[in-house]
């Protein structure tokens, strides 16, 4: 029974206690970059959950074999091969998503989110458990950018869940609603690029006020998302690592 | 040369890689607290973006020759990756004080979307080679600029009490970007 409720939790974590993008803040680039509408946004998130779960079931079994001193070109070369395959499935069956994504389908490769679970919980966990956080953590990122798409996507262009990516022009027509008075009178500076880093400022503050009232200290950019950590030379990871070793057994326990 | 000019400014200033087309937001987020570091991790990516696209354009010829330019991907990412560690030891070995400086930043340039993401534009572009080359220098010399100019207005930010509870820390750093980053629109028809 106890081991349940653990994988419960393994399973919802990443979804708003863990948050990869609004708590950890990882993944930054993809999240400002997709987020012009909550169709691209959600797109961008199922495209990277999927690589994720692939590449955390994938690593997680081959946790023993791969050498450690090797790993990080290892689960790269994991990651960009399922890269490679959700490229040929969305350039086949969402054309327009692949066009509207662009150079930011390839670049889930260097998504630092899967690069992150991989060193940090796909190596030294179970296959199942790592399905499990491949999930939530893609769930977390997909609910975010689709949240802060179509806030932008309302704000910036006064219609919402436009740009539908299956199916045909009358599907996507039939799905665009319109908002009143705002598509009107569209605030553009939101859909462009100030916009997006204005949104996800308030989409981070937003949480930080919630963290805030739950007793807890909102993360600063730091050294504790960041999969290259162990690697790293700076002064400054090498003196936060301590606090990482710590947090990796509270995530395994 | 006309168009080199206006490839290189159009780099730095219309397109910039972080504030226009949000490429290497990581560590322009991340490093970019004291200047000196900033500067550090800018001339580290130009170095790398540069390098990286003298690496890899000639290996897309050879890729498209044999017909497997669907392997871009992967193999563009293992390029960058062993070409990054081969510089860390080269440096290291033959110029240390240069290592010193820069040295520390190599191995979180090989997970940085900008480096991967100038190579597989210049791709998408279908620039010859001098033109990938100078769209390189000019994304990087962009990345150096927004983190030199993003470096000095965190400064001013450190220590500010005015900002309310929940927007203190990340999110005014969010904001002071989108700031910059509506600056930097007006650069737009340039060229």
């Amino acid at each position: 029974m106890k081991e349940k409720v653990n994988r419960l939790a393994v399973l919802t974590k990443g979804i708003i206690k863990e948050n990869p993008n609004l708590v950890l803040l990882l993944g930054t680039c993809p999240t400002l970059a997709t987020t012009s509408s909550a169709f691209n946004g959600m797109g961008m998130g199922i495209a990277a959950t999927a690589v994720l779960i692939c590449s955390n079931i994938v690593i997680s079994l081959l946790a023993k074999i791969i050498p450690d001193k090797v790993r990080i070109p290892c689960y790269i070369v994991v990651i960009a091969g399922f890269v490679t395959l959700v490229q040929f499935i969305v350039q086949a069956f969402a054309e327009p998503l692949y066009n509207s994504l662009g150079v930011f389908l390839p670049l889930i490769v260097v998504n630092c989110i899967i690069l992150g679970r991989a060193e940090m919980f796909a190596n030294k966990n179970g296959v199942l458990d790592s399905a499990l956080d491949g999930v939530g953590m893609g769930l977390g990122f997909t609910l975010s950018l689709t949240c802060i798409g179509a806030v932008r996507e309302i704000i910036g262009n006064g219609t919402i869940f436009s740009g539908f990516f299956l199916g045909s022009e009358e599907l996507v027509q039939k799905l665009t609603v319109s908002i009143p008075f705002i598509s009107e009178h569209p605030m553009l500076i939101i859909a462009l690029a100030p916009g997006g880093f204005f949104v996800y400022a308030c989409a981070i503050a937003v949480v930080n006020k919630i963290l805030a009232s739950k007793g807890k200290k909102p993360r600063d950019f730091g050294c504790q998302g960041c999969a290259l950590a162990s690697m790293c030379q700076q002064e400054k990871c090498i003196s936060e690592l301590d606090g990482v070793t710590i947090e990796k057994k509270g995530v395994e326990a | 040369m006309a168009q080199w000019l206006s490839i290189l400014i159009g780099m730095i200033l219309v397109n910039n890689y972080v504030l226009a087309q949000f490429l290497g937001i990581c560590p322009f987020l991340g490093v970019s607290k004291k200047l000196d570091s900033a500067i550090g991790m800018g001339v580290a990516v130009t170095f790398v973006m540069v390098l990286a696209t003298a690496a890899t354009w000639p290996i897309m010829q050879i890729l498209n020759k044999f017909e497997i330019a669907y392997l871009q991907t992967i193999v563009f990412i293992l390029v960058i990756a062993a070409l990054v560690q081969f510089v860390e030891m080269v440096l290291k070995k033959f110029i240390p004080a240069l290592h010193k400086s820069l040295g520390v930043y190599l191995p979180l340039i090989t997970t940085n979307c900008a480096v991967l993401g100038v190579c597989i534009n210049n791709i998408d572009a279908g620039y010859g080679y001098g033109l990938a080359l100078i769209n390189s220098l000019g994304a990087g010399v962009g990345f150096l600029l927004a983190m030199i100019i993003f470096s000095g207005m965190r400064q001013k930010l450190e220590g500010n009490t005015a900002v309310p509870a929940p927007f203190q820390g990340v999110p005014i750093t969010m904001t002071t970007a989108a700031i910059l980053s509506l600056a930097f629109m007006g650069f737009g028809g340039l060229v």
